[in-house]
């Protein structure tokens, strides 16, 4: 009797063994600004099931996971097999061209290729992958403080300055800490700063020196910290590039007035309920115009990838048009795929009447970027452009740099790692 | 019973004994060529290759690395720049005004590095002699306070710096307290004196249990008889404590004192987790920049980042000469 046992067991390890030999595991690092790790997580089931060949792997990451780890694991020739990246340039060399494996290349062309060279070098036809959704930076204003202070809430083409001084209104008569935050990156000021005129390009696409545009936008930013309108957590209390958001800080209603974008939609709705009314409010105007910046976060796929066939599979059933419709709809990103677009009728799954009129406010917004603005998420050396004006203009508000040393500073911190690259 | 014990022994310890066989005649071999000597190499072998591929081998590739340029990650697609690193980082008009040199963020690290390590160290000394005389005295709840102090050493950095970093922030408890008291809230860790003089609070409390415990350690052995003798002549407390427990806990004493210069040196986890660095640079530490530059930043340097840990490194290895020669010379005194 335990001789049969014995053999039965061992018949059912070695068949397990068999049957996991022929699964291929597939490893997804992602990172979650609201409810989108649920949806993943539910879409990538359904495909389990109809492949049983595959097995998908999701690590839900910190976000500063993906922008602090990711890059070391790909620089050393390692990683996950699928990624979600908002760092889509500059890392291009890691990503995957799944030309030679997506079931019909001119599918992804037809729905994906306006955005292509966001996420793949200068001149090449490759596939990396795809974006989860278009992202466009905005703000938002928390409706109810407004109201109670008997503010009016500053109309369309309302300026940086009469934000801010509405904003100022606001806090004096709630006793808040802060009139306003803004994200502490890079990629959420340069929208502003263009909007004051800045041209962060070069004519030879290299970065040019940090102009008067730019400065003006971020010179105010700097006086709003130290007149105490802008909460100073945010971008005060911390060295480096390290990114900070403000999210919170607005869900808790400290702040009126909050300039984010439009990925925290989800994340606001679910969180602030019914607390308080909020609305999108588009981008302040500075003197040259009203662009927020475009941007967004991508799938890709990892050229270290062991896998690529089954990474196309999966990929391939990820951009699908029905299931990219059902994770807008269900995560309220605003979608990149041009079928879905193009076909419109999107329903977002959301029970807060707050949440439609936001996004078509983003989707309102996205026709006023400018062309400076517009040309960023395709620049390699944007990302090298933020870190230094995140880590200089930082230390203005701490009061230790001058603005115009400041300005000295990016160029040089620029340059040098034009240099170091270089090397 | 037992010859039973016995045999079951044997035959466990029987494949070991049969390795241990099969290596006789190699050893014996090994033995004869080299001496006693050689067998000490032979038996340190293990212990040494593991130092060496966990310490040797990385300490040689940052050196390699840092006398390259680039921001590609794998040594192969990196160019030789020699030390071109080291140039960069000690490029300055003037090292006392950071801005004047070429990386200002690095000498503001060690600038503020330094200043941390002369508060903190000389803050962590006192503190530990004060709790561990306070404990080596017959008082109640002696073991209940032992592990109250030990305790925080056990919490891992990020834990601790996420405790105070709630307890400092804008919500946090201390401006319930402050408050309650009738004033206005505070932004602590947005000041810059508040946010420094923090990381060096915040570190003490961290790690002090266990120099406290070192201190416990050398004050128990010092010889009561000492301590008699003194009662017995009526010598005051003060003049007690500096002729007989200073003098008897010197030994242990230096050891406290390196080993908290080199943790200090070392700062980066707490820090990192309750200022971030900031507000601006005013609590950037070496190792943060090291961090920051190698790993952080959207364009990485990990040549810069290699040199500047090589140069923090040396500072590293003259602190633990003089932890080796004290302790030397602390031995030397027990032994006369």
């Amino acid at each position: 009797m335990k001789t049969i046992l014995l053999s039965g067991v061992a018949l059912a390890v070695l068949a397990s063994g068999a049957i996991a030999q022929n699964v291929t595991e597939v490893r997804i690092m992602w990172y979650s600004d609201g409810n989108e790790g649920e949806v993943i997580a539910d879409l990538l089931d359904r495909f389990e099931q109809n492949n049983p060949d595959i097995d998908i792997v999701l690590d839900n990451v910190a976000y500063q996971v993906i922008m602090e780890q990711l890059p070391i694991q790909l620089a050393a020739g390692e990683g996950p097999d699928i990624a979600r990246v908002t760092n889509l340039k500059a890392q291009a060399e890691h990503w995957i061209d799944l030309r030679p494996h997506v079931a019909d290349p001119a599918y992804w062309d037809e729905n994906f290729g306006g955005r292509f060279d966001w996420i793949r070098k200068d001149g090449s036809d490759a596939i990396p992958g795809y974006m989860t959704q278009l992202t466009l930076t905005g703000g938002f204003a928390n409706a109810t403080l407004f109201e109670q202070a008997g503010v009016e809430l500053p109309g369309p083409g309302a300026t940086w300055d009469e934000w801010i001084e509405a904003s100022r209104q606001v806090m004096e008569d709630q006793g808040l800490p802060a009139a306003f935050a803004i994200d502490r990156s890079g990629h959420r000021v340069a929208g502003p700063s263009i909007s004051y005129g800045a041209n962060f390009i070069a004519d030879d696409g290299m970065p040019a020196p940090i102009d008067d545009g730019a400065m003006a936008y971020l010179s105010r930013l700097a006086e709003w910290t130290e007149q105490g309108l802008m909460l100073p957590e945010v971008w005060v209390s911390a060295a480096g590039t390290t990114y900070r958001a403000a999210a919170d800080d607005f869900i808790n209603a400290q702040i009126p007035f909050y300039y984010s974008g439009s990925w925290q939609v989800s994340n606001l709705s679910s969180k602030i309920g019914d607390a308080f009314d909020w609305v999108m409010i588009g981008s302040p105007c500075g003197d040259a115009g009203c662009s927020g910046m475009a941007g967004g976060a991508a799938l890709v796929g990892i050229k270290y990838t062991q896998h690529p066939e089954e990474v196309a599979r999966v990929m391939d059933f990820l951009a699908s048009e029905d299931i990219l419709r059902e994770f807008s709809e269900r995560t309220l990103f605003l979608p990149a795929h041009a079928g879905v677009v193009a076909k419109g009728g999107l329903e977002f799954q959301s029970d807060d009447p707050l949440v439609p009129p936001a996004l078509n406010a983003f989707v309102a917004a996205s026709a006023e970027t400018m062309p400076a603005a517009d040309a960023m998420p395709a620049w390699v050396w944007a990302n090298t452009y933020y870190g230094a004006i995140v880590t200089r203009i930082s230390q203005v508000m701490a009061g230790e740099l001058t603005m115009e040393q400041a300005r000295e500073l990016i160029d040089s911190d620029v340059a040098d790692q034009v240099e170091a690259a270089g090397q | 019973m037992a010859r039973f014990g016995e045999t079951v022994g044997r035959v466990a310890t029987l494949p070991l004994v049969l390795i241990a066989r099969a290596f006789d005649p190699v050893l014996r071999l090994w033995q004869r060529g080299t001496g006693t000597g050689g067998m000490v190499a032979f038996f340190l072998l293990p212990n040494m290759a593991i130092f060496g591929v966990f310490v040797i081998i990385p300490l040689v590739l940052n050196f390699v690395y840092s006398l390259t340029g680039g921001t590609n990650i794998l040594l192969g697609d990196r160019s030789f720049i020699g030390f071109g690193q080291y140039g960069r980082l000690l490029e300055c008009g003037n090292y006392l005004q950071p801005l004047t040199c070429r990386e200002d963020q690095f000498w503001t690290a060690v600038r503020n590095t330094s200043l941390f390590v002369l508060f903190q160290v000389s803050l962590m000394v006192c503190v530990s002699m004060i709790t561990a005389l306070i404990l080596n005295r017959n008082i109640a709840g002696r073991g209940f306070f032992r592990a109250v102090f030990f305790f925080p050493v056990l919490l891992s950095p990020v834990v601790v710096g996420l405790i105070w970093r709630w307890i400092l922030q804008r919500q946090g408890l201390m401006n319930l307290i402050v408050t309650n008291l009738g004033f206005d809230p505070v932004v602590w860790l947005n000041d810059r004196f508040f946010a420094f003089a923090a990381a060096i609070g915040v570190s003490t409390w961290a790690h002090m249990g266990f120099y406290t415990l070192i201190l416990l350690a050398g004050l128990q052995a010092i010889p009561k008889d000492l301590y008699e003798a003194a009662e017995m002549d009526a010598t005051p407390p003060a003049r007690v404590f500096w002729r007989i427990t200073l003098p008897l806990l010197g030994p242990n004493l230096a050891v406290v004192l390196v080993l908290a210069l080199i943790r200090g040196v070392q700062i980066f986890d707490e820090a990192y987790v309750l200022t971030g660095g900031g507000p601006g640079t005013s609590t950037l530490f070496l190792t943060q920049y090291i961090y920051e530059v190698g790993f952080a930043s959207f364009l990485r340097n990990p040549g810069l980042a290699a040199a500047a840990s090589i140069l923090m490194g040396l500072v590293l290895v003259v602190l633990t000469l003089i932890q080796l020669g004290l302790s030397r010379r602390a031995e030397r005194g027990n032994t006369r």
